[in-house]
């Protein structure tokens, strides 16, 4: 099962100590070139992650919309939700790998990533959605708008910082987790991390982390930025209106603890 | 399920394991976060550097913290420790929030008539804003909890004993039953420590069993935020 891929022509090594060897590793320009080298590997692993990511907001978004929007399947949603955060990832993948059919294939991998990245996205959009205030909604309806009209129009505008809150963890959670995919014998930046183990290569394996840690740091200041940025204006004015109540308090609960939530993986 | 009873006593070992890597650091991070929280409300550049720290470890992918913490703090590849301080780790950044927000939420009216019938400032965080603040804190701690429980399993990729093993050794045995007993074991695991989490906050918070818990909305809106 476990196919033993090509790998990088091995690091000569002058430093003993792990960090330096690290160091060593991750300034060789022999490992940042090749179909084996890092530039490789990071395009292979965000591309697993957009697959996921993609999947699972196919899935999430249409699904989180109703339920905020309607209020109905709520408690099957939240049981749903919190049965699938339980699942080890680990352990869903490695099944899907045997039970699939052709063992290289992807898609067993993408499909256990997808079960990880739904929960973040679909809670998040429908607590999103149902925690806008009701009055709103209500004034809405009453000026004539359709339910099509107050669902994207009026809803999903003040509810878009945390729904995309959920999107950032979602994203946090695939990108650390396809590291993890390198076990069953695909590509990504876990590689290094999986054949230095195997080869006891440490300065690969402190390599091939560090090199994950800043893409995952990356990513996520940049959807913070992202998620700063896209604040409806309306919600942006209404903010700097002293003596704001409960509205305007709500949405700042939530986005403190938007950023750090969910499942870490 | 003949597998299943056949290696019970390998199941219950791991699953042992798995419990002392995943409690562990729910302690640890209950002791560290608390205070912390607690300075970083009495002090807003401690607090902006505290959260800020935080939310970057916690950023940190499991699997890269794993192999990154043996060369920091000297331990061999193969130790506990090496999981039960990653997990401490993001445990306190998560709880540091939960926890900043619960005492936030305390309401001031209620402070100063504990100051006013006495309460020394420890005696008054002890004993009026922490009681108060542990629904929210617990919300924090079984978010927490279940993510522990899956996490500790990835350490299996580096050989550290867990209900993780049978999902590398399934693998590499090619036996779907052993990964299903791992996947079985770990939502039980998950389960159970989250019926002991609500059990503990019944019993440190008697006086919610009685009278209807706080204002609905705010400690709801919260969950949802927390669980998001």
């Amino acid at each position: 099962m476990i196919v033993v891929t090509a790998a990088l022509p091995a690091t000569k090594y002058t430093g003993t100590d792990p960090f330096s060897q690290g160091w060593e590793w991750l300034s060789d320009p022999l490992n940042w070139q090749g179909p084996l080298g890092i530039p490789t590997r990071l395009v292979e692993h965000l591309g697993y992650s957009a697959l996921t990511l993609l999947v699972s907001l196919a899935i999430a978004i249409p699904l989180g919309l109703y339920v905020g929007h309607t209020g109905r399947g709520r408690g099957s949603v939240i049981a749903l939700a919190g049965m699938l955060r339980a699942l080890p990832t680990l352990g869903v993948m490695t099944l899907f790998a045997l039970i699939a059919t052709s063992s290289l294939s992807l898609m067993p991998a993408i499909w256990a990533l997808v079960l990880l990245a739904v929960p973040p996205i679909l809670t998040a959009t429908y607590a999103a959605i149902a925690a806008v205030d009701r009055g709103l909604v209500d004034a809405a309806r009453s000026m004539g708008m359709t339910e099509r009209q107050i669902l994207f129009g009026v809803e999903v505008p003040n509810g878009l910082t945390v729904m995309l809150g959920g999107f950032r963890s979602a994203v946090l959670q695939v990108i650390s987790t396809v590291a993890v995919v390198a076990f069953i014998s695909l590509g990504g930046l876990g590689r290094y991390i999986i054949d230095g183990l195997a080869v006891q290569d440490y300065g690969q394996v402190l390599g091939g982390a560090v090199v994950i840690a800043a893409l995952a740091i990356a990513l996520d200041g940049l959807l913070a930025l992202v998620q700063r940025a896209v604040l409806s204006p309306g919600l942006k004015e209404a903010k700097t209106v002293p003596d704001q109540p409960v509205a305007a308090q709500e949405p700042t609960i939530s986005q403190a603890t938007a950023g750090l939530t969910g499942e870490k993986s | 399920m003949q597998w299943f009873l056949a290696n019970l006593e390998q199941v219950l070992n791991l699953t042992g394991y798995h419990l002392i890597q995943a409690v562990v650091p729910l302690v640890l991070s209950v002791l560290i976060a608390i205070p912390l929280a607690q300075l970083a409300r009495l002090n807003k550049v401690a607090g902006g550097i505290i959260l800020s720290l935080g939310s970057l470890l916690y950023t940190i992918p499991s699997l890269a913290l794993f192999v990154i913490l043996p060369s920091i703090l000297g331990t061999k590849i193969l130790d506990f420790s090496n999981i039960i301080v990653a997990l401490t780790i993001y445990a306190v950044a998560l709880l540091v929030r939960s926890t900043l927000d619960a005492l936030n939420s305390v309401d001031d009216t209620i402070r100063q008539a504990a100051t006013a019938m006495g309460y020394k400032p420890l005696q008054r965080f002890l004993g009026v804003d922490l009681p108060l603040s542990i629904p929210v804190l617990f919300a924090g701690l079984r978010v927490i909890s279940v993510s522990n429980i899956s996490l500790v399993t990835v350490g299996s990729l580096l050989g550290i004993p867990s209900l993780g093993f049978f999902f590398t050794d399934g693998l590499q045995r090619n036996f779907p039953t052993e990964i299903v007993v791992g996947i079985v074991g770990t939502l039980v695991l998950a389960l159970l420590m989250d019926v002991v989490l609500v059990l503990v906050q019944k019993l440190l918070t008697p006086w919610l069993r009685t009278a209807k818990p706080m204002p609905a909305l705010a400690s709801d809106l919260h969950t949802a935020a927390v669980e998001a």
